[in-house]
């Protein structure tokens, strides 16, 4: 179209450099969108102008979250293929008051074999030596989990920084970071601090980001907006934008403590937003949701919602997860009806 | 393939759903259908019958009987008997059958669209999601209305029998809006299916067996144009209500002229989908999916100009194209499909080669790398770009799934851009400012408009266009007083000819005598064009005075200055009924003088009770100025949606002969009270009357242009007004010839028309005169759709 070019945005790195979109030489390629190759997320400055810039329509998103679902749908062979990714992506998650060690172990049990040897041998799939995305659990389990999950490639994630409240001091925070990278976490969930966004105080929370970013080390950010606080679509959107450019690996849409956790509306702008956000930098930014995601249906949806906002990339487990604890159950009995043509019960299946 | 390519893949596989009952209700029917008359299945009279078939695989689904004109007949004499029957039904029993009806479309929902995505080639998607329900809740809406009838619509009766056709976009719920009100209303139906989708009408008639609706209420004749013509000129048909193009829309305009049958038309559309640059633009690529991509763009109100604002232009159309890219095309009866087949073989043409021409024009053509069936008639989404408003792209109604993009700068220029086109049925505005959208909605000339969403329907919303998009409205209210007629009109006399004298003109050279009575033109008393004037004799034969004689050109520069009066339609209501009753100030001044000359002309006592009436009707229509409001409508959604009452732009009006002053103001006051600017031929009997009302108007700050008055000779000035593309509409008051022929000249750009039908109407019993039924014509109803959220 023969017009004028509305300036692109300015995105500079974290020292001020300009972003050059097309990959940056020696970052791995990571995925594709649209065709165009992108790296892992290395943060850029903070622009504001970005932030101000969003416009998300509250009825039209969820007028497309609705429709999403009725628009796409798998059957057959082709459900179980899509119900063996959800497992290959989902966070076994235990975030209990209770939780003990045998607790812990029991969960990586279940992670290393999802499904029952049975199932697998007669699905044919073997080969793909299939596994959850990674176990989810407090500081104070790393290390069992480690160990549990010796021999295989299952990362571990901690949730961190005073979850889910994440109000305590920041220089705690950013310890408890450190502590669980030591402790031998890949993957570190960090929660916000909802005030800043509720302020708008984008400056201390990229600020705050930052150094949980920088805490990590090689450890992966996985960035906790609390959208179940946050209300509106718009300030998640906000959220969204200053997350990632603070450096978040991934953006995650909730504790699983709110009164309102995962659902489609939030979900689409966030996969906007990250949609933006490459568009922009070149750079891939993964998505969590998570909480009140039981149903090996709502797995489907969200698989689906992940295809069609952002493309094939997006299914796979370094750039999409589901922190679930009871979707796999459901899966379970899915696939057993899909085998045996009658439908299952929970029992059936071995509990993690 | 194995599971685990499968989960390498991540495709979706095919999602069938399963036609086998849809299949086997065709088999019961042995894949032949008759007619559907005084409610039993009839053979065509002549043995004739044609195939219907599924367009996306060539299949044929079943055999259907062409519909003769003695099968029409049939039809209609069936409707007509069930009439009084039907009518003598009280509200509450009209009610238990239509709510029977929307009980029943439920019960059988999945058949009747599998039944419709077979024969019309849509997404099963959307006549599961999408038609069907709004099928049931169309009559579960209108089981309200006829149930409460007499409480809403006192003095008001059905029309009688209703001859309904229907397009092939969407057979059965366009069923549902023309039955339902019409049933609601009392009337009987003879309703003809488009010849392509014949079978969800059918279905539908077995439905209406099976709640018990009495025979003859409802019938459904099938067939091709030939059919519907006969329906059209059926002479024992009270009311046609067509939905189609706008080329037979004209031609049922004049095929109906010379008869008293109302008309309802739902014509095309070039829809503008307007994004702005401080739109979610996300949100609006969804839209435009909805937009123009909902059945395969087959939709009369589909968004299928996009007017983009020049900053955020090129983002869009990134955004746009790579949607475009996961929209999916194949078999519609696919649970994951998003464009199915296209209706015909011949519309698949007319879109390629519409496409072809507008890249002919300068339009750069982008499809996405999609995934295409093998066979059957599919057409790729298809973007248009660098388009110009003068392409026939931009112009013309493709009806396929291609959307013409264009840019714009201002929002006043986005206005200018939209309304640049002969259509006005629907418009789309995206922009996070309430301010932008609702200034935006409120200047364009279309019959709804989307603020933030689209192709958004409800029975209680009305929905019909401005324009040459049609007249009438579909739904709500204004939809049911389509179906309506004041029971005193139906009753009123129809005279052989006009009661009051015409005068036998002689031209004479103008003479100059000491009043010269001029024409009133733009605010200014200015000569007629022609140089004449015409003798005006009272009814005794002598000489009152001498009239001006206007012709063609005057009519042309009166309806130029009535273009120009923009200051009329925008200011208040409040100042609109001040200036009415400074006219009422006026007029009663001037009781003495006036009465003493219209005495000459129509006798003392009536020359006495039409000043006195006029100045009460002044007032009365001061009164309804600033009160006959719009509504607020319900539909089930979280939204604002407003019915906005617009004045109808410029009318030409031909005034009664037999009352001269009164006459005038009957027809001129609801329109100017509307705020519609007006071009008037004065009473033939007495044009004289104009030199009284131009001073009266230029003493009450009537601003100029707003009234226009032309003195001459009726039928002549009638012809011109009818044929001129500028007026939006034409009230024609005079004989059954008069009204017939405002009618048959009115196609050129399908101005509105509204006629006394040659009844003669009691201008000094104010129940037939002035009120409600005279504003509702003074008002178009623009549904506004906000919806909201945070």
């Amino acid at each position: 179209m023969d017009t004028p070019k509305r300036p692109r945005l300015e995105i500079t790195d974290r020292q001020g450099n300009r972003i050059l979109s097309e990959a940056a030489s020696g970052q791995p390629i990571i995925a594709r969108l649209q065709g165009r190759e992108l790296t892992p997320n290395r943060g850029t400055s903070l622009n504001l102008d970005w932030v101000e810039d969003v416009r998300v329509n509250t009825s039209a998103v969820e007028r497309r979250a609705a429709t999403l679902v009725t628009r796409r749908t798998v059957k057959k062979d082709w459900q179980i293929a899509w119900l063996l990714r959800a497992i290959s992506c989902m966070d076994l998650t235990t975030l209990s008051g209770d939780d003990t060690e045998e607790r812990v172990k029991r969960l990586c049990a279940k992670a290393r074999q999802p499904l029952q040897q049975e199932f697998i041998e007669k699905l044919g799939i073997q080969e793909l030596n299939l596994h959850v995305g990674a176990v989810c659990v407090y500081h104070l389990f790393v290390e069992t989990a480690r160990r549990a999950l010796e021999g295989t490639d299952i990362p571990v994630a901690a949730v961190s920084t005073g979850f889910p409240a994440g109000l305590s001091p920041l220089e705690e925070r950013i310890a408890e970071i450190r502590r669980s990278v030591e402790a031998g976490a890949q993957e570190i969930d960090v929660v916000i601090t909802r005030a800043c966004v509720f302020a708008a105080q984008w400056q201390k929370l990229y600020d705050e980001i930052v150094a949980f970013k920088d805490a990590c080390g090689p450890a992966h950010l996985k960035v906790i907006l609390g959208t179940g606080d946050l209300l509106t679509l718009r300030n998640v959107a906000r959220a969204s934008m200053v997350a990632m450019m603070a450096g978040a690996d991934f953006i995650k849409t909730s504790t699983g403590k709110e009164a309102v956790n995962a659902v489609l509306p939030v979900g689409l702008v966030m996969v906007r937003a990250i949609r933006e956000y490459a568009e922009e930098t070149g750079m891939a930014v993964g998505f969590k949701p998570a909480g009140g995601i039981r149903t090996a249906k709502q797995s489907l949806e969200w698989l689906s919602l992940m295809k069609e906002e952002l493309g094939n990339s997006w299914l796979h487990s370094h750039l999409f997860r589901f922190g679930a604890s009871g979707m796999l159950a459901d899966i379970e009995r899915q696939i057993e009806f899909h085998i045996t043509g009658r439908y299952s019960a929970d029992y059936r299946h071995p509990i993690a | 393939m194995s599971v685990i390519e499968k989960f390498r893949t991540m495709e979706y596989g095919p999602a069938p759903e399963d036609p086998k009952e849809a299949l086997a209700w065709l088999d019961h029917h042995n894949r032949k259908f008759g007619h559907f008359i005084d409610g039993a299945w009839h053979a065509p009279s002549d043995g004739k019958y044609f195939q219907t078939a599924d367009p996306s695989s060539g299949t044929a689904l079943a055999e259907v009987a062409q519909g003769s004109a003695a099968d029409v007949d049939a039809a209609v004499k069936a409707a007509r008997m069930a009439l009084p029957a039907w009518q003598k039904k009280t509200p509450h029993e009209r009610a238990r059958f239509l709510y029977a009806l929307a009980r029943q479309v439920q019960k059988h929902s999945r058949r009747l669209a599998v039944l419709e995505t077979m024969d019309n080639g849509k997404p099963i998607r959307e006549s599961r999601d999408i038609d069907i329900p709004l099928v049931a809740r169309h009559f579960y809406h209108h089981a309200g209305w006829a149930q409460l009838l007499g409480q809403e619509f006192p003095g008001y009766t059905a029309c009688g029998v209703v001859g309904q056709i229907i397009p092939w976009n969407f057979p059965l719920l366009m069923l549902a809006w023309k039955i339902a009100p019409a049933l609601a209303t009392g009337n009987t139906v003879v309703l003809k299916p488009a010849e392509y989708t014949p079978l969800t009408a059918l279905a539908f008639a077995e439905l209406c067996n099976q709640v018990g609706l009495p025979k003859g209420v409802v019938n459904i004749v099938s067939g091709d144009g030939s059919t519907g013509e006969a329906l059209v000129k059926h002479s024992d048909v009270d009311k046609i209500a067509f939905t189609g193009s706008t080329e037979v829309g004209r031609a049922i305009r004049k095929a109906t002229a010379p008869s008293h049958k109302r008309l309802s038309l739902e014509l095309g559309g070039k829809s503008p989908f307007i994004i702005f640059d401080d739109a979610d633009l996300d949100g609006a690529v969804e839209g435009l999916v909805d937009g123009i991509w909902f059945n395969q763009g087959q939709v009369c109100c589909a968004g299928s100009r996009l007017l983009v604002q020049e900053s955020v232009a090129e983002k869009m159309i990134r955004k746009l194209q790579a949607r475009m890219s996961s929209l999916r095309v194949g078999a519609p009866l696919d649970k994951a499909i998003d464009i199915g087949a296209i209706v015909a073989r011949v519309q698949l043409e007319r879109i390629d080669h519409m496409v072809k021409q507008g890249i002919a024009e300068g339009a750069t053509c982008w499809q996405p790398e999609v995934l295409m069936p093998s066979r059957g008639l599919f057409y790729k989404p298809t973007l248009l770009s660098n388009v110009h408003p003068t392409s026939i792209v931009a112009q013309q109604e493709i009806f396929g799934p291609v959307l013409a993009a264009m840019t714009f700068r201002t929002p006043r220029e986005a206005v200018e851009l939209a309304n640049n086109t002969v259509y006005g049925l629907a418009a789309s505005v995206w922009s996070e400012s309430i301010n932008v959208s609702l200034h935006v909605a409120a200047q364009l000339k279309a019959g709804v408009v989307w603020v933030n969403s689209t192709n958004m329907f409800d029975a209680a919303c009305g929905f019909g266009g401005y324009r040459e998009s049609g007249y009438g409205r579909e739904g709500g209210r204004e939809g049911l007083l389509e179906y309506l007629e004041p029971a005193w009109f139906q009753k009123s006399p129809v005279p052989k000819k006009s009661g009051a004298h015409k005068t036998d003109y002689a031209e004479v050279a103008t003479p100059g005598i000491d009043r010269t009575v001029k024409l009133y033109i733009g605010g200014k008393q200015v000569r007629p064009d022609s140089g004449y004037s015409l003798e005006i004799r009272g009814k005794k034969g002598e000489l009152l005075g001498e009239s001006p004689l206007g012709n063609r050109k005057d009519i042309r520069n009166a309806v130029e200055a009535a273009r120009k009066a923009d200051s009329w339609s925008k200011t208040t209501a409040h100042n609109r009924a001040q200036v009415l009753y400074y006219i009422a100030e006026n007029l009663s001044q001037r009781t003495g003088e006036i009465t003493a000359r219209l005495s000459a002309a129509v006798g003392k006592k009536q020359a006495v009770e039409e000043v006195q009436k006029s100045i009460e009707r002044l007032f009365s229509y001061a009164g309804w100025a600033d009160k006959f409001d719009g509504a607020v409508h319900n539909p089930p959604f979280r939204n604002v949606s407003i019915a906005m009452n617009e004045a109808l732009g410029t009318v030409g009006v031909v005034c009664p002969a037999e009352y001269p002053l009164l006459g005038f103001f009957t027809l001129v006051l609801p329109l100017i009270a509307a705020g519609n600017s007006v071009v008037a031929v004065p009473s033939e009997t007495y044009p004289l009357i104009a030199g009284d009302l131009y001073q009266i108007f230029e003493t009450s700050d009537l601003p100029g242009g707003a009234v226009n008055i032309v003195p001459g000779r009726a039928v002549e000035l009638l012809k011109t007004l009818a044929e001129h593309d500028d007026l939006d509409a034409i009230w024609c008051y005079g004989d059954a010839e008069m009204c017939a022929t405002a009618k048959a000249l009115s196609i050129g750009n399908l101005k509105q028309v509204w006629t006394n039908e040659g009844r003669r109407i009691d201008f000094l019993e104010t129940s037939q005169s002035e009120g409600r039924w005279y504003l509702e014509h003074a008002h178009q109803v623009k549904n506004i759709w906000v919806p909201y959220g945070e």
